[in-house]
């Protein structure tokens, strides 16, 4: 069963967080990812830029529009995602307590209901 | 003439590590500012070094040092209330000399700052970096590594956590008999805090072990200061005891090795003498808590060091007790374990059964116990499932391996 790990911190800068500080964190990370590799439980992990990087796109009024920033704007931003393979919301819970992220930030947790891969459409079960 | 700076620097370090928390304490109990005693000393302590050098360290290095921290401390009161309306704290007292007073004739003033730290409205998370801080004079980016948060936020919370002490006047005092039970309970929590630092179960992490010796020291730091407090003797005997098979746990490798499978020859029968008698100073005071408790479990471990057996029956008894003052999880999973040994592997798996808490059914060593028992028990297919599940909850590579190996052992064994 897949899960996705939705990783929900504030921004390194909006807390003046620095480079430096931000090398344990990092180091952190890596033993996290290789734990979840070493496993078998990873699928995927995306850490994501700052989201004065991101952009928004939508023509749901009709017209093509482009705006910088991203869709919500809140405090704390989606700041990556690790997608894991485990048998049930027990081991994704497991792990979801072991991430890094936890500790300045909220990590959620939620199942994935579909996910395309080999040219079809596969149920997540 | 190159040494002397570095006597110097080293006699100034030598006063950081003995003497760090008496001062700090000393000079934040009658403000309540932590903050602000801390600034004063680093001052008195970065003047040390710039001037000890010229002049050679001072016969007193800590009456030195104290007193020029007094100073600044006053000079900052003074100009802080000459600037806004700041009450001005009780400087007074600060008055006498202290250049000609040891250390060890002053008052020690680190019990109530311990009691300061574990405060009902300091926030738990907290207390244990707070202590870690100003009673031992740790850095606070090594506290921040040790628990994986990123240095500013914890550095900032610390800030914040003094300025409430400070602004809502949390008294620097040692509670007295009525108080005294649950506020001593909050500052042993803490200690054993620091002591099981445990996010981790990530390989690849190394800092487990990094703060359990100063847990250790602040056990006994507060046993030797509150003799007479039976659970202050019992976390320092349960600390010394767990921790005298440290070196015994794990492979150079990193490898963890299970209690049974240990090489007696490295647990350290120093430590483990005095961990016995602190146990014995608190089981004179009769009355049983449950550091007591569980320090009587470490004791009855250690003693196959000696009697070559483990006294199982002892160690029910022990876990009865513990279950009754302070239910967990953890202690029910290892009384249905010892049920085993003694009763068998079906009466453990029983046992296991009987656990209602909430949780359990997420709960690792629940599951790897139950494979255990039931491949005891002959029950192959029950035993691999539960195996398979304990796997799953299992963020830990060498538990994860040991426990494949284990599955596959009792795969093979239970096919034709």
């Amino acid at each position: 069963m897949r899960y996705t790990l939705l990783l929900n911190n504030p921004e390194p800068e909006d807390v003046n967080i620095s480079e430096e500080d931000m090398e344990p964190a990092r180091a952190a990370f890596d033993a996290y990812a290789k734990s979840l590799a070493d496993a078998g439980a990873l699928v995927n992990v995306d850490i994501l830029q700052p989201v004065a990087a991101s952009t928004t796109v939508t023509l749901r009024n009709g017209s093509l529009q482009i705006q910088d920033g991203p869709f919500a704007d809140t405090k704390e931003k989606l700041n990556g995602v690790f997608v894991i393979d485990v048998p049930d919301l027990d081991a994704a819970l497991a792990w979801a307590e072991k991430c890094p992220a936890t500790q300045y930030g909220v990590v959620e947790v939620r199942p994935t209901a579909l996910f395309f891969a080999d040219g079809q459409w596969r149920s997540s079960q | 003439m190159a040494e002397q700076p570095v006597a110097a620097r080293e006699a100034a370090e030598q006063v950081v590590r003995n003497s760090y928390g008496r001062l700090l304490a000393l000079l934040a109990a009658r403000s309540g500012d932590i903050a602000a005693a801390e600034d004063a000393l680093a001052d008195a302590l970065e003047r040390a070094v710039t001037i000890w050098p010229a002049t050679g360290a001072p016969a007193n290095p800590e009456g030195w040092i104290f007193t020029v921290a007094r100073n600044r401390l006053r000079d900052h009161y003074r100009s802080a209330a000459a600037q806004t309306s700041v009450v001005l704290h009780d400087v007074n007292g600060f008055d006498e000399t202290w250049d000609d007073i040891s250390i060890d004739s002053i008052p020690d003033e680190r019990l109530a700052l311990l009691f300061a730290c574990a405060h009902p409205a300091i926030d738990p998370a907290m207390r244990t970096p707070l202590m870690l801080q100003t009673v031992l004079g740790l850095d606070a980016n090594l506290i921040a590594d040790a628990y994986v948060i990123p240095r500013p936020a914890m550095a900032q919370r610390l800030v914040r956590t003094k300025r409430r002490i400070r602004d809502t006047r949390i008294p620097f005092h040692v509670p007295d008999r009525s108080e005294m039970p649950a506020r001593l309970t909050a500052v042993l929590e803490a200690v054993y805090g620091a002591y099981a630092i445990d996010w981790r179960g990530i390989s690849g992490t190394t800092l487990r072990d990094s703060l359990a010796s100063e847990a250790v020291y602040l056990a006994e730091l507060i046993a030797d200061l509150l003799p007479n407090e039976p659970e202050a003797l019992g976390l320092a005997a349960l600390l010394r005891l767990s921790s005298s098979r440290a070196s015994a746990r794990v492979e150079p490798s990193g490898e963890p090795i299970p209690l049974d499978e240990q090489d007696l020859s490295l647990w350290d029968a120093v430590a483990i003498e005095r961990g016995e008698t602190y146990l014995r100073s608190a089981y004179a005071l009769r009355q049983i808590g449950r550091f007591q408790l569980e320090a009587a479990i470490e004791s009855a471990h250690c003693a196959r060091a000696k009697t070559g057996r483990t006294d199982h029956r002892a160690l029910l008894a022990l876990y009865d007790a513990l279950l009754h003052v302070a239910p967990s999880l953890g202690a029910q999973v290892a009384r249905a374990a010892t049920i085993a040994e003694l009763n068998g592997p079906e009466a453990g798996v029983a046992a296991l059964d009987g656990i209602s808490s909430a949780g359990v059914e997420r709960f690792q060593p629940a599951w790897a116990t139950r494979a255990h028992l039931l491949a005891q028990a002959g029950n192959t297919v029950d035993a691999v499932h539960a195996y398979e599940k304990a796997i799953s909850l299992t963020t830990d590579a060498w538990t994860r391996t040991w426990l494949r190996e284990r599955a596959t052992r009792v795969i093979a064994a239970g096919t034709p």
